[in-house]
């Protein structure tokens, strides 16, 4: 096979067709075939000369040449697309590239790499993954490199005999992990801050969770005390608690460093916990446990379309577990709104094959609660909870795969009591999901300028990989307890934009304010982002201090300004422009009501969608 | 900067031509030479000077040939001129001509070989009167005697069979000799391609190629790539890799034993084809003694030309250090009472002595402390002497117990357009140059960069104060940042002065510019190459610098000249990396025909050709005792050289892509070496020079046994997050620091 593709490359040459079209092209007609044949020789060998010491023999790259045949004719060209100049000149230029800088991290102290987002995660998922499924594997002798990593990666012990153990065969053994005094101490403020009552640590723990390579060790305990916690938790109501712990699955589960497959015996009976349990708080009628049944139902989701094989079969033995405990008629309200949550995260697939056959019968007992008289309000609530939990979920895919027209009445025979309403919630969506075509469409136009991947190499060396920087933004969102209903966060947005917003207000207290209010938003973007790029992005996010000396008496004058970051150039310039306006109009009374009430003021009243 | 004055340079310029054509050792100062030297007619006298030194024994044969040619056709007006611009004497032409054949051909061969090589000047001469008028018409008139050399030969159809008979019969003798003789295979491969292509049986070369071509060393892929694409003659001229092969001869190390098996198969066979290839475009150079070994082999083959001849690597080398000028005292007291202050005045003691016993006794192996003039020692260089020795009492004793810290400066946003970068001495200034033509300066200490106030506002200032030198500096503009605009390319290489008033940059554009660090400005271009300049190097005593470039030179530049001082000649590919003995008295040089050459910046001789390495080389670093070299390469492989012995010590293997940057700690202890697998790592080359064994008939011989213990030495490897390691180095204090551009 390597033998006929270096033959090919001796002799390859250009043929004396091209020969005679490219002669064609400078107004040289009827050239002979014998000078074609020389020509070619000539023109391959210098092409050769020329652009193979500089290009090398195969092309790993993309290659941007289109190909074509017809008419017994094979053409490749270069594909040129007419671009309207109106387009070009109305689109907003692309930013300015940002100035090369220059960043210091340890990269060794005393021969012993320390585990910090600047490096490379000191053991590799995949050998984490060896380590967990074939144990036997590593204490084989011969496999030096592993052994060395571990060596060197374990702090304390390898600072003992750093030199001497690479001829050593490591017997590793397989149940205790012994964590060096910092890694101890780590885990200490980590855990701590986690279900602390300070909610700017618990950001900063959660981001360091989510994002530090050296993780690995500390796995098994972080495991534990979450499962423990829960399983502690649920029993003593305390709704708040477990939202941390489930916020620290979520973290872990964004570390890209991280192989948990291994601890998901652990994880997913308390994450299930959370979306089942029958009672999660102490005031079911007033707490929003709701939101954490949510929340814990998208965890579920997200750990089976990463961790489901076929040979452990996690999502269909969840499936079977919620719709079990769904079917039970003396199943409580409460547990059902978190089997169909659970259930329908799962995807537009399992909605339509498990949910959408009983949402007739799921309708009557909704209509048996809401119209009946003697049920208490803790009924009621969940009833109607659910209600618009099924309205939300179904509605998207029964618009995919039911036919227009929406007729009410038709729904009803269909879907039974929750006919109509779905009726007009399939209108919603459709009108929707037409707006969001036309967007994608506008998007796609504009992506034709290059794209400027500025964004992904800081955040990227920050540690936070591009597609998980959204979803650390959008926890708080759907973690609102106060909030009445979470229904926004779920609500159709463009992926790719996040807000922060950053509120200051005049006087000498502004800078405090700032902080505060950064603060108070859990896992925001600004401590994740600009620590590792200070001076790049700065210009990014403007703070405005809104205090005039006009204004200056009882009432300070508060400001929003929404900045966009966008993960892609091309949709934040688009948004940003419609986005400001708006968001700069909220009055200070409203700010001041949503500093009060709210951890992430931006998600739910900000959005302009 | 002038404490050189311009008399003693200019001598010691003088010194150097009259010396060059005695030292021919590197055989292959052809066309290069020739041509450096009438692109700088500073260097010296002129061109005429030069050219006999040029003319290495081959030319010389090919310039008594063409005499010959002339002679017959009676010409002798041609004659004469041409005897006279060659500087050949009256008698020349019949006596010397068998004399320099036979040094030619490597001496030993006896008489009847060189009467042979007589016939074949002949023949040749008669080869030029084939395309007489061309020869005479062309700009590179050599270049068709070169390839005439190929001109008459046998039926190319027996080709292969010559070949595949060597190669039974190579294949059929005792082990011992196998090895060695298998060295031939890829000369003799090539050059009968070459001459199958020149005589335009194109199909016969192809099929040739294809055949054969599966037998050569793995490690000569490159080569025989181009080889490859050339079929036809038209495309011999002006092929570079071509010219090389035919220009140098192609060297091999051979015991006697295998060479006498050798020429006695071939004699018998009659299989003249053969021989003559051998006799005329190879150096067979034969020792006594073992063959060698395959690995032994192995270990130094590679380059573009085979080994070193032996001879190359004889001449002495003032290896040693040069003698560290006094301290002053009084500067001395005032680092007392500083230490006083900390409470640690018993500690100084000690070291005070140590200094000065160093200081006092002279190292046999040093050159002359005014071998090459260097300039005197200024006030602020003698407070950065102390600065450097009291920092050198805080430095951390390295071992393979106790490993350097690494610190690793990223560089952000470089959308991989960084390519090169350097430290200052004192670790307070970090440069980069970028493929946008820029060059950029850091400062990584809190003091900001600041430049010197404009001359009206310098007009302004009290020159009497006594801070006047702090008047001077422009506060309001200082950055953290500076950015010199000046080079029209990218910039391959960069170098700061030792004083750190200066930096160097050398470009794709061709020159080498010289920058100020007080204005921030470019004071002067250095101009000579005409082709992109891949590295340039700072002497570690200031004023002098070297440069090497794409036109296979490297030049030796003085700051106050803008013609350089001397050129290097003899690399037959790309000089890549250069870099100056810690004396000042050598410059190593590495190249991408694989070799590693080292030059006395005395005379511009080449003192030391180092083969092994299997491809170009990158990077360089001297022993701070000045004995050892490290070099990397692309071969992924780190090599260690004895200077004065010129041995290859040691193979560092561990490193999975090309090595950019080695340094040695300042006690020499570890070696760090930075390579595009995104890795550092540490060397123990205490050990790797202990281990060494160098009895005599190593010495003598070369032939050295180099046991794998890479995994041994290795004392650590550091992952960065895909970030190739351009440049390293140890601080004074043993801290280790490393650059690269991060590659998102």
């Amino acid at each position: 096979m390597a033998e006929e593709r270096r033959q090919k490359q001796c002799s390859v040459s250009l043929p004396t067709e091209s020969m005679k079209a490219m002669a064609e092209s400078v107004g040289v007609g009827q050239l002979q075939e014998e000078s074609c044949a020389a020509l070619s020789e000539e023109v391959s060998y210098r092409i050769k000369e020329i652009a193979q010491p500089l290009y090398g023999f195969q092309s790993q790259e993309f290659i941007p040449f289109r190909f074509a045949s017809g008419g017994g004719r094979e053409l490749h060209f270069y594909e040129e697309k007419e671009v309207d100049l109106s387009d070009i000149i109305n689109t907003p230029l692309p930013r300015v590239p940002l100035d090369v800088s220059l960043k210091a991290h340890w990269l060794s102290i005393d021969g012993v790499q320390p585990s910090i987002p600047e490096n490379p995660p000191p053991a590799p998922k995949e050998q984490q993954k060896v380590e967990s499924t074939e144990p036997l594997k590593i204490v084989k002798p011969g496999q030096e490199d592993d052994g060395t990593i571990q060596g060197k990666t374990q702090g304390a012990t390898a600072a003992d005999g750093k030199g001497k153990e690479k001829g050593l065969i490591r017997l590793k053994p397989r149940s205790t992990h012994e964590l060096s005094v910092e890694q101890q101490l780590y885990y200490k403020e980590i855990t701590e801050a986690c279900v602390g009552s300070c909610e700017a640590k618990r950001a900063e723990a959660l981001q360091s969770i989510a994002t530090d390579p050296g993780l690995y060790q500390m796995l098994p305990r972080f495991s534990t005390f979450i499962s423990e916690g829960v399983r502690v938790n649920v029993v003593q109501n305390n709704l708040a608690l477990l939202i941390y712990l489930m916020r620290m699955v979520k973290a872990l589960m964004d570390n890209p460093t991280l192989y948990l497959e291994k601890y998901l015996h652990e994880l997913i009976p308390a994450v299930v916990t959370c979306i089942v349990s029958k009672q999660l708080c102490l005031r079911p009628d007033v707490d929003n446990h709701w939101a954490l049944r949510d929340f814990a139902a998208r965890l579920m989701a997200q750990s089976c379309k990463t961790f489901s094989t076929t040979t452990n079969n996690i999502q269909s033995r969840i499936t079977k577990t919620f719709t079990k405990s769904w079917l039970d008629e003396k199943t409580q309200w409460t547990t059902r709104y978190g089997c169909i949550a659970g259930l329908s995260e799962l995807g537009p697939d399992v909605i339509k094959t498990l949910i959408l056959p009983r949402l007739t019968i799921e309708g009557a007992r909704i209509k048996g609660v809401v119209e009946g008289q003697v049920v208490s309000n803790i009924d009621k609530i969940g009833a109607d909870h659910v209600q618009s939990l099924l309205l939300k979920h179904c509605a998207s895919v029964i618009a995919k795969i039911r036919p227009q027209p929406d007729l009410a009445e038709q729904y009803r025979t269909d879907y039974g009591y929750l006919g109509p309403m779905l009726c007009s919630h399939v209108m919603k969506a459709r009108t929707q999901a037409a707006l969001q075509a036309q967007q994608v469409n506008r998007t796609t136009l504009t992506i034709t300028q290059p794209r400027p991947t500025l964004t992904v190499s800081q955040s990227g060396f920050s540690g936070s990989g591009g597609p998980r920087t959204p979803s650390i933004i959008k926890v708080p969102s759907s973690l609102t307890l106060m909030t009445p209903r979470p229904g926004t966060p779920s609500q159709p947005s463009p992926p790719a934009t996040k807000y922060i917003v950053m509120a200051t207000s005049a006087g000498a207290a502004s800078t405090q304010q700032v902080i505060t209010l950064s603060s108070s938003q859990s896992a925001t973007p600004v401590t994740s982002t600009v620590p590792s790029a200070t001076s790049t992005l700065q210009p990014l996010v403007k703070l405005e201090s809104g205090g005039g000396p006009g204004l200056t008496g009882s009432r300070p004058l508060q400001k929003y300004i929404v900045v966009s970051l966008p993960s892609s150039a091309s949709s934040s310039l688009e948004t940003k422009s419609s986005v400001l306006p708006t968001s700069i109009s909220s009055n200070p009374l409203e700010a001041a009501m949503k500093l009060d009430r709210s951890e992430s003021p931006g998600a739910s009243t900000q959005s302009p969608h | 900067m002038a404490a050189v004055q311009g008399g003693p340079v200019d001598a010691v310029e003088e010194k150097d031509i009259k010396t060059e054509p005695s030292n021919d050792g590197c055989g292959s100062n052809s066309t290069n030479d020739g041509r450096a030297a009438s692109a700088s007619p500073g260097s010296g006298a002129p061109a005429a000077g030069a050219k006999p030194a040029a003319a290495a024994p081959e030319d010389q044969q090919t310039l008594l040939a063409v005499l010959q040619f002339l002679k017959k056709n009676k010409l002798t007006e041609s004659v004469d001129i041409l005897r006279r611009e060659a500087g050949l004497p009256e008698d020349s032409l019949d006596l010397k001509g068998a004399d320099s054949s036979a040094a030619g051909s490597g001496g030993d061969l006896g008489a009847a070989d060189a009467s042979s090589l007589l016939s074949r000047v002949t023949a040749s001469s008669s080869a030029v009167v084939q395309a007489p008028t061309k020869a005479a018409g062309e700009d590179q008139p050599d270049v068709n005697v070169v390839l005439s050399a190929y001109s008459q030969q046998g039926d190319p159809k027996l080709y292969p069979v010559y070949y595949n008979g060597l190669k039974r019969f190579i294949e059929s003798v005792l082990d011992c000799h196998r090895a060695e003789l298998s060295q031939v295979f890829y000369p003799l491969f090539v050059h009968m391609y070459l001459e199958l292509v020149y005589n335009n049986y194109e199909s016969e070369a192809k099929a040739f190629f294809e055949k054969f071509r599966g037998d050569q060393e793995c490690y000569y892929e490159d080569d025989l790539r181009i080889l490859s694409s050339l079929s036809k003659r038209e495309h011999m001229r002006g092929n570079e890799t071509l010219l090389d092969f035919r220009t140098s001869k192609f060297v091999l190390r051979i015991s006697r034993d295998s060479y006498q098996l050798l020429k006695r198969h071939l004699q018998e066979r009659q299989n003249n084809q053969i021989w003559n290839i051998i006799q005329e475009h190879l150096y067979i150079d034969i020792f006594d003694g073992m063959p060698r070994s395959k690995s032994q082999i192995d270990a130094m083959s590679g380059s573009l030309a085979g080994e070193a001849k032996r001879e190359a690597n004889k001449a002495k080398v003032y290896y040693g250090l040069l003698k560290e000028p006094e301290i002053e005292l009084p500067l001395d007291d005032e680092d007392e009472e500083a230490e006083n202050e900390e409470g640690k005045p018993k500690k100084k003691k000690p070291k005070k002595d140590s200094v000065g016993s160093k200081s006092k006794k002279q190292d046999p192996n040093a050159p002359q402390q005014t071998r090459i003039p260097l300039p005197e020692l200024k006030d602020s260089d003698k407070l950065d002497k102390i600065m450097y020795m009291k920092e050198a009492t805080k430095r951390i004793r390295l071992g393979p117990e106790n490993l350097p810290s690494i610190c690793f400066y990223s560089f952000l946003n470089a959308y991989q357009g960084l390519t090169a970068v350097d430290f200052t001495d004192d670790s307070s200034l970090i440069a980069g140059g970028f493929a946008d033509s820029t060059v950029r300066v850091w400062s990584v200490t809190p003091k900001k960069l600041r430049k010197v106030k404009s001359a009206a506002d310098l007009n302004l200032i009290d020159k009497e104060s006594d801070d006047v030198l702090e008047r001077i500096m422009d506060e309001k503009t200082a950055s953290e940042l500076k950015i010199l605009y000046g080079h029209s390319g990218p910039v391959y290489g960069i170098s700061f002065s030792p004083d750190r008033n200066y930096l160097l940059s050398s470009s794709e554009d061709g020159t080498v510019r010289l920058w100020s660090l007080q204005t921030f400005t470019c004071l002067v271009g250095y101009k000579g190459h005409n082709y992109p300049v891949w590295d340039t190097h700072f002497s570690p005593h200031g004023y002098y610098f070297v440069s090497g470039g794409h036109d296979r030179v490297a030049r030796l530049w003085a700051t106050d000249h803008y013609q350089p001082l001397r050129i290097f000649s003899g690399h037959l590919a790309d000089v890549t990396c250069t870099r100056f003995h810690p004396n000042s008295n050598y410059v190593a040089t590495g190249s991408s025909d694989r070799t590693i050459r080292l030059w006395d910046v005395l005379n511009g001789s080449c003192v030391r050709i180092f083969t092994g390495h299997k491809g170009p080389i990158h990077a360089l670093a001297f022993s701070p005792n000045g004995k050892f070299l490290a070099s990397g390469a692309t071969d992924s492989r780190v090599l260690l050289w004895d200077i004065g012995h010129g041995l290859m010590i040691g193979e560092l293997k561990g490193h999975t892509d090309s090595i950019y940057s080695l340094r040695f700690s300042r006690d020499g202890e570890i070696l760090a070496s930075g390579s595009m697998d995104n890795t550092v790592r540490l060397w123990n080359a205490t050990k790797a020079f202990d281990d060494l064994e160098t009895d005599d008939f190593t010495a003598a011989t070369g032939h050295v046994h180099l046991q794998d213990n890479s995994q041994e030495l290795l004392l650590g490897t550091y992952m960065s997050k895909s970030t190739p390691v351009i440049n390293l180095h140890f601080t004074r204090r043993n801290l280790l620091l490393a650059a690269g551009s991060y590659n998102p």
